[in-house]
């Protein structure tokens, strides 16, 4: 009898912790693509809430100050870290990337603040939707800016 | 040269620990205390070799010795000396020197206590200890010399730890410069204080190892390192906290926390760390739950490696990111192995481990103490499988599909709400028994204040329904506390003939732990408020601005008034700095100067936010334009974050109620007692 309360809290405990698990992941998920896979995606993926990666292209950063208005192109950069490993690490895959002028390219507008990182061959990590135009609408945006012998300034801010 | 000779100390004292690690096991096997005490000599040699170690590495970043991979990392010419010394824990290499000198300053504490009532632990303890030190100490030896100097080879130059063949040494002539972003003085604080919080758990979890070897599993172990689990969790949540104001001061987004995995991968072991401070109370009183305390400080090693393994493995990405390097592995394997042989010797040591009493009743202080464990764990669950989700969905289905902030807003709020209500009652429930009836007489006086003060609230500040419950809670679990600090003091005030002053000082003294533990709860309580009013109530606008030209938020309204923009040389920093007036309800208040700072090393830009804070709410203006083209005009992006400076208030009462509860309290009379209770029963026994 004593046994079978402490039991029932614990079930009642785990069915609730797994019940905002579930529900609070199925209303959050983002798929996490790089851009040739939004490509190949098709209008399926139109509106839905997604995390894309890609390399900057520098000259086409657009930045509206008046209106906080910022347009850029990201090219496609591969989303494995195996592959990326393959291509020589980080930096070393977004230098090809940009240099590469077959890669499949996108362009994200966002509004906000232009972030002190974006500049050429940093990388992109965008949170937001792709329209029916095939402009990427950014509502996040996170930069990575690895250099030549280590990804030094990711690798400082952590811890 | 010198980088020679500091990586030959390192290799010594890497020699060192594991000769430890072998002197105690075979002087415990072979029952030879001489090989113990040179086990545990051997053990108190690590912490001056790793000072030289560590001095030698600072000699080096101090005095520009760019030669050094590392040094040439980390630092630059222009950088002040404090900061080239703080660039020690700058880099990878440098952090992991840096925890395996605060574990073997940690272990040297430990074995200098005395052992006398407790020699069977000893050896063990040491083997534990040494065998992480060992671990990380290997990781710098064979994997991020911090002392490699840059070759160069025909090749090019590639950072080696001894010259290879035809090539000459390459020395730059100036560093690449700490990252402008960590030259904070909370950046410069924030990675020890983690470090020591997390380096400081290894010693329960030595001690709780030992127990389970020795098979002495009374709950002598808790009692042992209880102070070194209070100090482990004050520096591991104090640099959490200071990692938030970094954030808010630094990062110019206007909060404090983002659930980076990097960020919840410090969190991970404070959950089960608070989880376990908890229930050792039930274990010490109530001799139950003693399975559940083994886990517990198992499971907080083991994420407290994890913790680091995430911070500095490919596996995840992150604002923080993460360097790709050989160690990932290596981690990975360390922490399944050391989870695979604890939990093999918990199942071993699992019958000597059972329960004294039986928990019966619901409501009795230990259920609840269960309780809130569980919730504990249950946030743990939920931030475990968020920075999980990414690689079991890619396993899975082959795609990587990630979750952001508002999952772990959503799955945690409630749990987060319930551990308040727990915090709420359980100062109010009995040990052993409770009902609804004495609990409901108990509480129904706080329960009416706090839905006043809810009501007061709701009239004139907020109508939201998540403020309102996070409002009512808070209040709870103040008035209890007070309560029952009022009810104590009262007590006592009146048995003792104390004014309610001296009372209630007396009352802490003499009941550290618990009185020491309201404080925190107030603490957390405070710290609550500041949470609820910028994650509720946070307004935010933008706005390009030309001088003399307003902006308004809430009610405030700022006027831009002027830019100016000038190098700082010997520094290396371009200074971009707007003045803005600010005014509440038309009314003067002063100037703000947010700033964009260049570092011209990095070629990175820092943005520094004016702040205006107050109890009721912070002014957070960040200066965003910085294109000189438009000096003309300047964008601004202005937050109002209502109640945010109670979360850094709520901080300092925390360290004022944990040098509360972790103070040295006067054991020996307890002790003696103790020892010669325990004298009379052997000899009744014996007769």
């Amino acid at each position: 009898m004593q046994i079978n309360k402490f039991v029932i809290g614990g079930i009642l405990i785990l069915g609730a912790v797994v019940f905002l698990i579930w529900t609070s992941t199925a209303a959050n998920a983002q798929y996490f693509l790089t851009v040739d896979e939004l490509n190949a995606k098709g209008p399926d993926i139109v509106d839905k809430n997604l995390r894309v990666s890609g390399a900057v292209i520098g000259d086409s950063i657009q930045y509206d100050a008046q209106n906080l208005a910022l347009s850029f192109e990201v090219v496609h950069v591969p989303g494995d870290t195996a592959d990326i490993e393959t291509e020589g690490g980080l930096a070393e895959a977004l230098h090809q990337a940009v240099m590469d002028p077959s890669r499949a390219r996108m362009k994200v507008i966002y509004v906000g603040p232009k972030p002190d990182l974006l500049r050429h061959e940093a990388q992109a990590i965008m949170t937001g939707h792709l329209g029916a135009d095939g402009i990427f609408y950014a509502e996040e945006l996170l930069l990575k800016c690895p250099t030549r012998y280590e990804e030094a300034v990711p690798e400082q801010a952590g811890l | 040269m010198i980088a020679n000779l500091g990586f030959s100390v390192l290799f010594i004292s890497f020699l060192v620990t594991l000769y430890s690690v072998f002197a105690a096991i075979y002087g415990e096997r072979r029952q030879v205390p001489a090989m113990v005490e040179s086990a545990r000599r051997a053990m108190l040699l690590t912490w001056p070799l790793l000072t030289l170690t560590a001095g030698i590495l600072i000699y080096l970043l101090v005095n520009n010795h760019f030669e050094l991979q590392f040094v040439y990392e980390v630092t630059s010419r222009s950088m002040p000396t404090y900061l080239k010394v703080t660039a020690w824990w700058g880099g990878q290499a440098g952090s992991l020197l840096f925890w395996s000198w605060l574990m073997s300053a940690f272990t040297s504490l430990v074995t200098l206590r005395k052992w006398d009532r407790d020699r069977e632990f000893l050896p063990w303890v040491i083997v534990v200890s040494c065998v992480t030190m060992a671990f990380f100490i290997g990781m710098n030896v064979f994997f991020e010399n911090p002392f490699a100097q840059l070759y160069q080879t025909f090749d090019g130059v590639a950072a080696h730890t001894f010259q290879p063949a035809n090539s000459i040494l390459f020395t730059p002539e100036d560093g690449r410069g700490l990252n402008p972003l960590l030259r904070h003085p909370g950046m410069v604080i924030h990675p020890p204080m983690l470090y020591l919080g997390f380096v400081a758990f290894v010693i329960p979890y030595a001690f709780a190892l030992a127990a389970l070897i020795t098979g002495r599993t009374d709950d002598r172990w808790i009692r042992l390192t209880r102070r070194w689990t209070l100090w482990a969790w004050l520096f591991l949540s104090f640099g959490l906290v200071l990692g938030g104001r970094w954030a808010y001061d630094v990062l110019g987004w206007g909060g404090y926390w983002g659930w980076d995995p990097v960020e919840i991968a410090a969190f991970m072991p404070w959950l089960t760390g608070t989880a376990f401070l908890h229930s050792v109370m039930i274990q010490e009183k109530r001799g139950m739950l003693k399975h559940w305390n083994m886990l517990l400080i198992i499971l907080t090693y083991s994420l407290v490696i994890f913790g680091t393994f995430l911070t500095r493995s490919g596996v995840l990405s992150s604002v923080h990111s993460f360097a790709q390097s050989a160690i990932g592995p290596l981690f990975f394997a360390f922490i399944g192995l050391s989870l695979i042989t604890s939990v093999a010797l918990l199942i071993h040591r699992w019958g000597s481990l059972k329960s004294e009493t039986q928990m019966t009743s619901l409501l009795s202080r230990e259920a609840l103490f269960l309780l809130n464990n569980l919730l504990f764990m249950s946030i743990l669950v939920v931030c475990f499988w968020g920075v999980m989700f990414p690689l079991i969905s890619e396993l899975f289905t082959g795609q990587k599909v990630t979750v952001g902030p508002p999952f772990y807003e959503r799955a945690t709020a409630p749990l987060f709400a319930a551990l308040m209500l727990l915090m709420g009652i359980a100062p109010l429930s009995a040990w052993g028994h409770s009902t609804v009836k004495t609990l409901g007489r108990a509480i129904w006086k706080p329960i009416i204040g706090a839905l006043a003060i809810t009501l007061v609230l709701f009239v004139t500040y907020t109508q939201k329904v998540g403020a309102l419950i996070g409002f009512f809670l808070i209040a709870l679990v103040i008035l209890v506390t007070i309560y029952e600090y009022w009810r104590g003091g009262y007590a006592r005030q009146r048995s003792q003939g104390e004014n309610i002053f001296t009372a209630l000082w007396n009352l802490t003294g003499r009941n550290r732990r618990r009185y020491g533990g309201y404080i925190i709860h107030l603490s957390m309580m405070l710290m609550a408020v500041g949470i609820l009013g910028i994650e509720i109530f946070q307004v935010e606008t933008q706005g390009t601005l030309a001088q003399g030209e307003s902006l308004s938020l809430a009610n405030y309204e700022l006027r831009y008034k002027e830019i100016a923009q000038w190098d700082d040389l010997p520094s290396g920093v371009n200074y971009r700095r707007a003045v803005v007036d600010v005014y509440q309800d038309g009314e003067y208040l002063g100037q703000l100067a947010p700033r964009i700072d260049y570092y011209y090393d990095s070629q990175q830009n820092m943005t520094i936010p004016g702040q205006r804070s107050t109890l009721k709410d912070d002014l957070y203006v960040l200066l965003v334009n910085w294109e000189p083209v438009a000096a003309t005009g300047a964008t601004f992006k202005v937050y109002v974050n209502p109640l945010v400076n109670w979360l850094w208030l709520g901080s300092l009462l925390f360290l004022a109620g944990i040098v509360v509860a972790a103070w040295p309290e006067k054991e020996t009379e307890r002790v003696a007692v103790r020892a010669k209770a325990r004298v009379q029963q052997q000899t009744s026994a014996a007769d």
